[in-house]
C-alpha cells in the first residue's frame, strides 16, 4: 500500500524553524537551481561577445585585444566577480552533491540515511569551496 | 488507502529526462569547472584559446550537448518549481511557452557562440 506524506507548505518560509533536514535539502536545492539557471543565461550572454570577436582581424585576435578576451579579462580583474565565482562554485557543488543524493534516493539507495547524506553534502561542499578559494582569487590582488 | 500525493503527472516522462540530464550534467559540469578554473585559469581565457578547444569536434559536440542538457534541466526545473507552487490554467500555459521560447533563444545563441569559436557560420 502506498503511503503519503503531507510535507505542508514549504513555501511558507515562516515555518522555517520547524524544517527538518529534508526540508532544508529541498529549499537549498531549489535556491541553488534558480541561481544556476539564472547564471546559465548570463553566462551565454557574456560568452556571446565571441560572435563579435570572430569578425575582428587575426592581428587583433593574436594580440588578445579582441572584444571577447577584453570583456573576460576585465571581468576577471574585478574582486567582486571573483567572489561571485566562489559563490557560484558553492552553489554548483551543493547542487551536484545533493543531486547525486536525490538520484540515489530515487533508486532506493540509502533511504534510511537521507539526513546524514544531506549533512555530508553540506560539509563536502564547504570543504571543496574553502580548498578552491586560493585558485579562484589568484592574481586578483 | 492513502490518497495519491504527488505533483508528477501520470504517464509523464519529464521527471525521467530531468534525472537522465542530471546524471550527464554531474560529470560534464564538474569537468567544465575543473577545465576552466583549475587546468586553465578563468583570467587567462582568450578568444584564441577558446577557439583552439572548440575546433576539436569532440569538444564542440560535448559543449553543444552540455548546453542543450543544461537548458532542458534548468528550464524544466523552473517549470517544476512553479508547478509545485500551484501554478495552473492559463498562467501555467503562458509560463510554459515563455520558457520554451527562452530555451530556444538560449540554445541558438549558445550554438552561434560555439560556431564563432569553431570558425563555423554564425547564421
Amino acid at each position: 500500500m502506498s503511503q503519503s506524506y503531507d510535507r505542508g507548505l514549504v513555501e511558507d518560509f515562516g515555518r522555517w524553524r520547524e524544517f527538518s533536514a529534508g526540508m532544508w535539502a529541498w529549499v537549498f536545492h531549489k535556491f541553488t537551481g534558480w541561481v544556476l539557471v539564472g547564471y546559465l543565461f548570463t553566462h551565454i550572454a557574456v560568452l556571446s561577445t565571441a560572435i563579435s570577436a570572430a569578425g575582428q582581424s587575426s592581428e587583433v585576435i593574436a594580440a588578445n585585444n579582441d572584444v571577447y578576451t577584453t570583456v573576460i579579462v576585465t571581468l576577471e580583474s574585478l574582486l567582486v566577480v571573483r567572489i561571485l565565482e566562489v559563490g557560484l562554485l558553492a552553489v554548483a557543488v551543493f547542487h551536484i552533491l545533493n543531486g547525486c543524493r536525490l538520484l540515489l534516493v530515487d533508486l532506493g539507495v540509502g533511504l534510511d540515511s537521507q539526513d546524514k547524506s544531506f549533512y555530508a553534502s553540506l560539509i563536502l561542499t564547504g570543504a571543496i569551496v574553502v580548498a578552491s578559494v586560493p585558485t579562484f582569487l589568484a592574481g586578483v590582488f | 488507502m492513502a490518497e495519491r500525493y504527488s505533483s508528477f503527472e501520470k504517464g509523464g516522462r519529464r521527471w525521467l529526462w530531468q534525472r537522465i540530464t542530471a546524471g550527464f550534467l554531474v560529470v560534464v559540469l564538474a569537468f567544465h569547472f575543473f577545465l576552466l578554473h583549475f587546468v586553465n585559469h578563468a583570467d587567462e581565457v582568450t578568444f584564441a584559446m577558446s577557439s583552439a578547444r572548440m575546433e576539436s569536434l569532440a569538444y564542440y559536440s560535448l559543449m553543444v550537448l552540455f548546453l542543450i542538457t543544461a537548458t532542458f534541466h534548468g528550464v524544466n526545473g523552473v517549470y517544476n518549481a512553479l508547478e509545485n507552487q500551484g501554478l495552473t490554467g492559463t498562467p501555467k500555459r503562458v509560463v510554459k511557452y515563455t520558457l520554451i521560447a527562452a530555451s530556444l533563444v538560449l540554445v541558438v545563441q549558445g550554438i552561434r557562440t560555439a560556431n564563432a569559436w569553431a570558425g563555423l557560420p554564425t547564421f
